[in-house]
């Protein structure tokens, strides 16, 4: 140990929401003890996920920021910000950061979350295409945006979307294309079914928005101030942005290998408990539970992030929760050109001798629900434009609820059954 | 509902904050709204800082320039206190109307009320602890109880505990020291209210204002300390005197004493073939103390903690005039038999049941004032049941209970 570490009870690296709630929790049960935060981001604690408003002007900078200084000091959390961590060695229970001073833990909570991943796309490596994770990323965007008149997006998730309508917005032509082939190609894969998806795909073209989803890209080059994506058809589109958004890997190089086991993330038990003692892992950069199948997943979702850190934080300093981690149920709520769209669980309608679906649908009026049942038991809804509370949709899945003879009334009424539900059960 | 939509100037009644469940085949009557949580999911899991807990008022406050319509809070919340507005366009949840709620003036049969009781925390939270438990039961009433009177009471006190529970949790002395930080004496279960009348003389003698304060089992209360405190309480003795009722000699065995309840189990009044726990009625100390003639007497207990420090402010302003009674319900864990976490359960349910009604009477205004809703009492056998002293009880002995607690209502109703 070097003389000059510094020493601390907990030290959490990462200062977003899975960190963030783990510090929260910690000071809960633990009045008394060190807690050091660090992020090699030089700012106050931010959320990834507000990013694209930040581009699209919604919202601006400085009120955004999760915590203020006065936080960390009546919380008497020592904050360390503009260090990354570039190793950690768990049999001395050290932390290296990026300038060259270490720090000593008794705990260590990993909270670093995800980083864009970059298709192989031949050349794209050589080319000023834009990410958008960081708040180093939109400074980027808020660079560019304002001169371009056209925009690729590459990649068909949510941040790729919300990215696709900003544009629109600012009257810009609006391509969104593939890195790679897909059989069944549709947008959203991860929330929605290929009907749902399709619905939403109708609203994005009728602002103007073309895809080309069938195809993918094989070829990236950027000539004169404009990038051009050759297709695997041979069809060459060109634009004055490329916006890479084809997902995340969990952030880990920091830690040695064959220490703390890794997959795809950090693989961590129901109380978000690392293979090493003394660390623990939560939020977008840990593989916990599925709560519908035994192998571990990564659910790189904002509630989740809370409820892990949470767990993860009342571990470390020996506090009681209602119950440890059930296991990740994909979620996510989704608003674009006024309209509004939840997914909650199982979204496929694939396995049809397992599940049984109940849909209403209304073209018209774009709404569409779709309840999936395994027996009375809800596993899965998605719902575009419905009044439904997803909040209480979730618990009641999450809580394996059987609705036995209420499921008829559900089904006609979920709205107040839900709600009803809601009272008797847990509220 | 409709003076929701009033109030925030809105029409369609999918906006309402407050809205019902219906079109059941069962009807069923409950609001959907939000519990201004105090974890609150909707904001831990806002990314932009729209959503915040307000420290003074509790609220969950909604920012309109920060919210990015992410809809997330939606997603995190159990309750569906925040929902989307798709007249508005973005979420909407609930402000309590700033303090002034609309939809609670409209309930006539007040099934909908509005309460702040736990601002009590904003209020007393950073008031200094003059007590620190050394050796209580887990689950322990008592201890809440001291702890909250001395941070009340203050400083320039003089405690008389006689003995009980309260000496027991070491307030008296623990290996030459004692967990109190204001002068104690440990008097003899029959005099605790004349030695502190001594004592209060000696004071105003010598010019200084010094609060007196009994903290006393009901033994020493009602039963073996009950001259002395008559005596106080008839020359009107200047002192704050809380008796805590346990229902019996909880310190030395779990005996009876003149406030167990009918129907009780104690190791003295025994349940078995012949007897069935104790056979006569408690003796209602508030009304006995009210009878005579004290500045105030209050019943209370910390379950509904607002009240309790209410009554304290009154009993320690009182306490200049002349004697203050404060009878505070206070369920026992080893001598009641009940899990360690159902404490203040226990009381709220006996609140609820009016087996203990909460009530307090000034010398001046001549009547009692009830300080609880009491119109609407649950049945008696939902405290029974969660207390295992009256485990063995049969319908029989319920139903005696339940008229002694209605007889007694009436009676205390006929002094309001």
């Amino acid at each position: 140990m070097g003389k000059d570490s510094l020493k601390t009870e907990y030290l959490i690296i990462g200062s977003s929401h899975a960190g963030l709630a783990a510090a929260d929790e910690i000071r809960m049960n633990d009045d008394a003890s060190s807690i050091t935060m660090v992020t090699m981001e030089d700012l106050l604690p931010y959320s990834p996920t507000v990013l694209p408003y930040i581009i699209s002007g919604k919202v601006s900078v400085p009120q955004i920021y999760l915590r203020d200084a006065e936080y960390f000091r009546t919380q008497r959390i020592n904050f360390v910000k503009g260090k990354a961590v570039t190793r950690v060695d768990p049999e001395t229970r050290e932390a290296a950061l990026s300038d060259g001073s270490r720090i000593r833990y008794e705990k260590l909570l990993i909270a670093t979350g995800a980083e864009p991943t970059v298709p192989r796309v031949e050349n794209l490596g050589h080319v000023p295409f834009l990410k958008l994770r960081t708040m180093a990323d939109v400074l980027q965007h808020l660079d560019v945006t304002p001169k371009a008149r056209s925009a690729m997006v590459m990649g068909t998730g949510l941040v790729g979307m919300h990215a696709a309508e900003n544009f629109v917005h600012r009257g810009m032509h609006v391509d969104v294309l593939r890195a790679r082939a897909r059989k069944n190609p549709r947008i959203l894969p991860n929330y929605f079914d290929e009907e749902c998806s399709g619905m939403i795909q109708k609203v994005f073209e009728s602002h103007g928005v073309n895809f080309y989803l069938t195809d993918h890209a094989v070829r990236v080059a950027y000539e004169g101030g404009e990038f051009i994506v050759t297709l695997s058809s041979g069809k060459a589109l060109r634009a004055g942005m490329l916006l890479v958004c084809t997902g995340i890997k969990p952030r880990t190089e920091f830690l040695p290998n064959s220490s703390v086991k890794v997959d795809e993330g950090i693989l961590v038990d129901r109380k978000m408990r690392t293979s090493v003692d003394y660390i623990w892992a939560a939020g977008d950069v840990a593989q916990a539970e599925d709560f519908f199948g035994p192998s571990k997943i990564l659910n790189a979702i904002l509630p989740d992030a809370v409820l892990q850190g949470k767990i993860a934080g009342a571990d470390m300093s020996g506090g009681r929760l209602d119950s440890d981690y059930v296991g990740g149920i994909s979620m996510n709520t989704f608003n674009f050109f006024g309209n509004r769209a939840f997914s909650i669980g199982v979204n496929d309608s694939e396995n049809g001798e397992r599940y049984r679906i109940e849909k209403t649908i209304s073209p018209s009026a774009n709404v569409y629900q779709k309840m999936v049942f395994e027996g009375n038991v809800l596993v899965g809804m998605t719902a575009i434009n419905s009044n439904l509370d997803p909040g209480i949709i979730m618990n009641l899945i999450k809580g394996r609820v059987d609705l036995e003879e209420d499921c008829p009334e559900f089904v006609g009424n979920p709205f107040n059954v839900s709600r009803r539900l809601m009272w008797k059960l847990w509220r | 509902m409709t003076a929701c939509l009033q109030v925030k100037g809105i029409k369609d009644p999918i906006q309402s904050r407050i809205k019902p469940i219906k079109d059941l085949k069962e009807s069923f009557f409950a609001p959907t709204i939000c519990l201004q949580c105090g974890d609150p999911a909707c904001v831990s899991s806002c990314p932009a800082k729209a959503l915040t807990k307000n420290p003074e008022t509790g609220v969950i406050e909604w920012n309109k320039d920060n919210c990015v319509n992410c809809l997330l809070c939606t997603l995190a919340c159990p309750y569906g206190g925040v929902f989307f507005d798709p007249v508005e366009g973005h979420v909407a949840k609930c402000d309590q109307c700033s303090g002034d709620p609309a939809c609670i003036k409209v309930c006539k049969p007040k099934a909908l009320v509005y309460r702040q009781e736990s601002q009590v925390f904003n209020r007393v939270g950073d008031l200094e602890d003059l007590f620190v438990a050394n050796s209580c039961c887990q689950g322990c009433n008592t201890e809440i109880l001291i702890r909250h009177v001395l941070r009340r009471v203050g400083p320039n006190t003089v405690l008389a505990t006689p003995p009980g529970c309260v000496p027991g949790t070491g307030a008296v002395g623990v290996n030459g020291l004692t967990t109190t930080k204001v002068p104690v004496f440990h008097p003899l279960l029959t005099n605790t209210a004349s030695m502190l009348a001594g004592i209060k003389r000696y004071y105003n003698r010598i010019g200084r204002d010094v609060t007196m304060l009994a903290l006393a089992g009901d033994g020493g209360t009602a039963d073996v300390g009950f001259q002395s405190l008559s005596g106080a309480a008839e020359r009107g003795e200047q002192m704050v005197f809380v008796c805590i009722d346990n229902e019996g000699y909880m310190n030395t065995g779990t005996q009876r004493s003149g406030t167990t309840p009918f129907g009780a189990w104690t190791s003295t009044t025994p349940v078995g073939d012949r007897l069935r726990g104790k056979a006569s009625d408690q003796k209602y100390m508030p009304l006995i103390m009210m009878m005579h003639r004290c500045e105030y007497v209050a019943t209370a207990t910390v379950a509904y903690l607002d009240d309790f420090y209410k009554k304290l402010d009154h009993a320690i302003e009182s306490s200049k005039k002349g004697l203050a009674y404060l009878h505070v319900f206070s369920p026992c864990v080893s001598g009641w038999r009940f899990d360690t976490s159902m404490t203040i359960e226990v009381q709220r349910m006996a609140v609820e049941t009016n087996y203990f009604p909460l009530w307090e009477f000034e010398k001046d205004k001549k009547k009692i004032r009830f300080t609880h809703a009491s119109e609407h009492p649950l049945p008696i056998e939902r405290y029974l049941s969660m207390v295992g002293k009256f485990r063995h009880l049969n319908d029989e002995e319920v139903a005696h209970l339940q008229k002694s607690t209605d007889d007694r209502m009436e009676l205390l109703k006929s002094l309001s």
